[in-house]
């Protein structure tokens, strides 16, 4: 077993992997900034992985915010500590879970979208028609949902940790009639720019992640159907681990820079 | 064999060998498309026949040879020179390769986002799309999805799309396969139509030797990725090779 994961033929291909995804991302910044832009299809991509992840985003932020709150609670009833619940849960949620949990969603919800997408037009041949037609179909298929990823995400976990904390203030409120005002207000008092800033900066790369992997998988497409699902499974499973590994770093970097 | 070398070719394959790790796949395959001429294509599944013409299209990047197009050789172009060169060259895909996520409006607006300017008396992308859709008998069709299509119209949209800028060269893979005989028959009428309007000079790949009866002007027998026999419908179809007899069997 110890043999087959980590056999010289196996590691060479991941390093291969890596580099093609290196290579991958070097095409996207050097055709983003060239015209012509795609704008009409940005929009519509921004549209479909922003609103049509804004649900699912909304419902997993009040309930993270509601059980993490509920299971806490207990613990820090016993050392009288209730009145730390909107610092802690608003700072937990702000600089790490919220962003992980969301991006993670995001990365099953978009990022295997955009694998099984290009993926299928990969083995149908609709990626060979655009180039064949004068269109270049980087720009317009993978320039455009890498940019969009990147912009929506910062926005949707911005709305998922805010819906987070009102479904925790919910909680407070029926468990010791913590007032909305009164749980807010510590909420502000707790949180720092050194909490909000990293955390919307490493959303910035989490969306950039989903948004290449997704499309590198789908792009590079191969063997029929089969090839469509192991790309979006692929996807889903490459996006997830690089999403800790940017956090780790993130984390890494906050602690030197913002000293937290 | 008889041939058109002596009028002007519009595209020229010289040599071309094309390599999948051991996989010799073309082993120095040679063609020339004079102007007007339709030059049918046939050969066994696994032959090299689509390496060949998604080589032509710079779609695959040969390892030898040279690909002229108009007097200039593609392999050596760079992105933007093949964007522009590939305006000219119309390719209708074996699986038709319509844009699942558009209507067909949206399928043929397509191709003319960026290259209006290429098009003669420009009238409208709108009477362009309508005047296309006409030509292959689907105007009806116009705000349907692909997926509401049958395979036949699918493959009728996909001609449309391939011709709505006028190319001067069209290439077609495989036209007929998987349709039902009929069909089959509808779709080679088509394409013998559409070239008598627009004069193209075409390049048709197939396994359908009635389809090769009535569209070519000349033939080529593509063997193990090289240039097995060369002529007309009539010289191949009565010649005593055993391996090209056995194209013309049924």
């Amino acid at each position: 077993m110890f043999k087959t994961i980590f056999s010289s033929s196996s590691i060479k291909s991941s390093i291969a992997e890596v580099g093609d995804i290196g290579l991958f991302a070097g095409r996207f910044f050097r055709e983003v900034f060239v015209p012509p832009f795609e704008f009409k299809e940005l929009i519509r991509q921004c549209y479909n992985i922003g609103n049509r992840s804004l649900l699912l985003v909304m419902v997993t932020g009040f309930i993270l915010g509601l059980v993490f709150t509920l299971q806490s609670r207990p613990t820090l009833e016993q050392f009288g500590a209730e009145s730390w619940i909107p610092s802690m849960i608003s700072i937990s949620i702000i600089r790490e879970i919220g962003p992980v949990i969301i991006a993670l969603i995001c990365a099953g919800r978009v990022g295997s979208g955009i694998g099984a997408e290009l993926g299928s037009m990969r083995v149908t041949e609709q990626i060979d028609a655009m180039e064949v037609s004068g269109t270049n179909p980087f720009k317009y298929l993978v320039v455009t949902r890498i940019v969009a990823s990147t912009l929506m995400l910062p926005l949707l976990i911005i709305v998922g940790d805010s819906i987070s904390l009102v479904g925790s203030a919910i909680v407070e409120n029926l468990k010791s009639d913590v007032s909305f005002t009164l749980y807010f207000n510590k909420v502000f008092t707790s949180i720092k720019f050194g909490d909000i800033i990293p955390a919307t900066i490493k959303s910035i790369f989490f969306g950039f992640a989903i948004g290449l992997i997704g499309c590198y998988k789908g792009y590079n497409c191969e063997k029929g159907t089969v090839g469509v699902g192991d790309a979006s499974n692929a996807a889903v499973v490459y996006t997830s681990m690089l999403i800790f590994i940017i956090d780790f770093i993130a984390v890494f970097v906050t602690d030197i820079i913002f000293n937290v | 064999m008889e041939t058109n070398h002596n009028i002007q070719a519009v595209l020229e394959l010289k040599n071309i060998t094309k390599n999948f790790g051991e996989n010799h796949v073309l082993k120095g395959f040679n063609l020339k498309l004079s102007e007007g001429e339709s030059l049918v294509i046939m050969g066994k599944s696994g032959s090299g026949k689509s390496v060949m013409v998604k080589c032509l299209v710079g779609l695959i990047k040969p390892d030898g040879g040279t690909i002229t197009i108009k007097g200039e050789d593609i392999t050596k172009m760079g992105q933007r020179e093949l964007d522009i060169l590939r305006t000219e060259i119309g390719f209708l895909f074996q699986g038709s390769a319509l844009y699942d996520s558009m209507t067909v409006r949206e399928n043929l607006e397509f191709p003319l986002r960026r290259n209006i300017d290429k098009i003669k008396n420009f009238t409208g992308t709108e009477v362009l799309v309508k005047e296309a859709l006409k030509d292959v008998g689907l105007s009806q069709t116009i705000d349907l999805m692909p997926s509401e299509l049958s395979g036949g119209m699918q493959r009728r949209v996909a001609l449309a799309r391939a011709l709505i800028l006028k190319p001067k060269i069209m290439i077609y893979d495989e036209p007929t396969t998987g349709l039902d005989p009929i069909t089959s028959k509808e779709i080679i009428e088509l394409l013998r139509s559409i070239q008598l309007k627009y004069k193209t000079s075409s390049i048709i790949i197939t396994h359908d030797v009635d389809c090769a009866r009535v569209i070519s002007s000349r033939m080529i027998l593509l063997v193990d990725g090289t240039n097995y026999a060369e002529g007309t419908f009539k010289e191949l179809s009565n010649s005593d090779d055993p391996q090209v007899k056995a194209f013309f069997k049924n």
